[in-house]
């Protein structure tokens, strides 16, 4: 960091204190910097070296014959428990899983959010009591009820294959999984889109149904194009959350080819057989981490916004 | 629903007389509540339902397989005496012993850091713009990579003992992810460092909404700048402790996949969490009522914190 000395006005008496308490916060913070990076850091320079440089070479050297090599074998053909080709389709099985499974649940949210605003009913904050509570339960207590579910689904879905040749989507993993996440993200997604509309002038709703629009008008015409903020700080929340979900994904989903990538790479990682590759370790952590931190770089505002939005009240 | 959103009707209080225009109107009333129910209808089976069939498990003797005849409390007898196992230590008491360590560590840390770096943060720092998403993105990762990330740092063999050995600090020792005794402190820093900035961005939204005029007077009145922030910031932050305090507490509570991809669970399992402790046992160690009683316990601590804050939450505006 830059750790330029203070833009230090020169105040009568204290200049030099004045600079030294400057230097002492930048040196603090570029320390924490430092700290903060350090394991990306490794990570990243760690999957461009061979393994020879890995071996004999320091943690933090920069690579001294960088080679993208770790990052193709890691997409293309790296062992995933027993099969050996890469971490790519675990990848696409977490894009499969978490582009309907954010759209639904954001949907879904924005419109509890709206009733729960804008059309009140009696008992209307123990409604969203109940699912704000649903959010913060820890997923153990609903983990095994879901499986024996999930599990009865599959056999009907096996059932229907029998019939009538088609299962309709009932039994595969992708689809079990969208539906886990999307019921499970609902409380965060209706808190979000509660709390922004909370703060949306009601006397607009008013006035719109005097003018006798109707409930969905006025959410489209209304409510939608005055959301584009809560929208995508939810759609980067659910996506962060669901596309980082280790332990549905390791209950549901957790062995064959519909493993989801954060799965998948958990069994790279430690996949015991021949020589440990790190590299090729490390290229498949920063594949897995890439997405979201992608999001992160380009809309970090609405991220934080979200966690914010989650944590401190609306 | 599209189709109903078509039809336009008027909502004025004087309906139309006519009685379809009535049953439209009806239906329009009754409306919101239609959109909202599939969604509260989930909530109510896949969240509350799932609880108290997982209670009614726990009272079950089931093994691989549910069972549904009731009994007792058996489950909960053996975690019970499971507590108190400390020689050799049974895996619950090892769960709840790092539970008790993790928690509170991870809780404290990450509040003072988090402070900390805030106050930092907000002495009109230049560059804040760079510091602030670099402390804040580990908060973005997957705590598989996370884990792998540190597990990869701190592993003796390669990690930071290998590299301070290197720059010819020899006697450097650090194998704390490898020790049994010392892992559940490894899953601590790596937590810290994971959620830290996270809660440092919620102290600095705290200081940014704390009235400057405040702070201004209190600075006419010679108060030093510990003193401003002892007597009058950190008060006035009061609320934001409390958030942050949920949030953390939450998070270490349902911490699992960081004790999985860090430590593997740790040397014989030593660093479980409860969390580990019920999917091991509900679905490698075919001990599902055990799980299940387990399961129960860690959504009881939850709920003792989460509902008084919840309820005091929505109640504070009764709008």
């Amino acid at each position: 960091m830059s750790t330029v000395a203070s833009p230090a006005r020169p105040a009568s008496s204290g200049v030099s204190a004045r600079t030294i308490n400057r230097i002492v916060i930048y040196g603090l913070l570029a320390l924490f910097a430092i700290f903060y990076l350090m394991p990306l850091f490794v990570m990243l320079v760690t999957s461009f070296k061979t393994m020879d440089e890995i071996q004999n070479g320091n943690m933090l050297a920069l690579p001294q014959s960088p080679t993208i090599a770790p990052w193709f074998k890691a997409w293309g053909e790296t062992c995933v428990g027993l099969t050996c080709a890469g971490i790519k389709g675990y990848f696409w099985n977490s894009i499969k899983m978490v582009v309907p499974a954010v759209l639904i649940s954001t949907l879904l949210g924005a419109l509890n959010g709206y009733v729960l605003t804008k059309w009140r009913f009696r008992g209307h904050t123990l409604v969203f009591a109940m699912m704000l509570f649903a959010c913060f339960i820890p997923f153990q207590s609903v983990l095994l009820p879901m499986a024996t579910i999930l599990g009865s689904i599959g056999r009907f879905g096996v059932t229907l294959q029998n019939l009538t040749g088609f299962n309709f989507g009932l039994g595969n993993s992708t689809v079990n999984l969208v539906f886990v996440h999307v019921v499970y993200g609902l409380g965060f997604t209706t808190l979000f889109f509660r709390n922004y509309y909370e703060a949306f002038p009601t006397e607009l709703v008013k006035a719109a149904q005097v003018d006798g629009a109707s409930f969905f008008q006025i959410f489209r015409r209304i409510m939608l194009p005055n959301s584009m903020p809560i929208f995508v700080v939810t759609v980067i929340y659910q996506f962060t959350n669901i596309w980082n979900d280790f332990l549905f994904a390791s209950a549901y989903a957790g062995t064959g080819d519909v493993m989801p990538m954060t799965v998948a790479l958990n069994n790279v990682v430690n996949t015991s057989t021949g020589v440990v590759e790190y590299n090729v370790n490390m290229a498949a952590a920063m594949i897995a981490a890439l997405p979201t931190l992608i999001v992160y770089v380009v809309a970090g505002r609405y991220f934080v916004r979200g966690l914010m939005a989650g944590a401190v009240k609306g | 629903m599209s189709t109903v959103a078509e039809t336009q009707i008027k909502l004025t209080p004087e309906h139309d007389a006519r009685p379809g225009a009535s049953v439209r109107s009806r239906l329009q009333d009754l409306l919101p509540k239609i959109v909202l129910a599939p969604s509260f209808a989930a909530t109510i089976v896949f969240v509350y339902g799932f609880i108290l069939w997982t209670i009614y498990l726990s009272f079950t003797n089931s093994k691989t397989f549910p069972s549904y005849a009731i009994t007792g409390p058996r489950a909960y007898q053996r975690l019970w005496r499971w507590t108190f196992e400390s020689d050799p230590p049974s895996s619950w008491y090892t769960s709840i012993t790092n539970m008790g360590i993790f928690g509170f560590l991870y809780i404290l840390i990450c509040l003072a850091l988090g402070l900390f770096l805030a106050i930092l943060l907000d002495q009109k720092i230049r560059g804040e713009g760079v510091l602030r998403p670099i402390y804040l993105y580990p908060m973005a990762l997957s705590f598989i990579v996370t884990g792998v990330a540190w597990k990869w740092f701190l592993d003796p063999g390669l990690g930071l003992e290998q590299t301070l050995h290197q720059w010819g600090w020899t006697s450097f020792h650090f194998d704390w992810i490898k020790n049994k005794d010392f892992v559940i402190y490894t899953v601590v820093i790596a937590g810290v460092w994971q959620a830290s900035g996270f809660i440092m961005a919620m102290f600095l939204a705290g200081l940014r909404g704390i009235d400057g005029e405040i702070m201004k007077a209190a600075q006419i009145d010679g108060a030093s700048t510990f003193q401003l922030y002892r007597r009058i910031v950190i008060p006035l932050l009061r609320p934001v402790f409390l958030s942050a305090f949920i949030v953390l507490a939450h998070l270490a509570i349902k911490s699992y996949d960081l004790v999985v991809a860090l430590t593997s669970g740790g040397p014989g399992g030593s660093a479980w969490l409860p969390s580990n402790f019920m999917y091991e046992f509900t679905f490698k160690r075919n001990e599902m009522a055990v799980g299940s009683a387990s399961a129960v316990i860690m959504l009881m601590t939850l709920t003792a914190i989460i509902v008084p804050y919840l309820y005091s939450e929505l109640r504070e505006k009764p709008r």
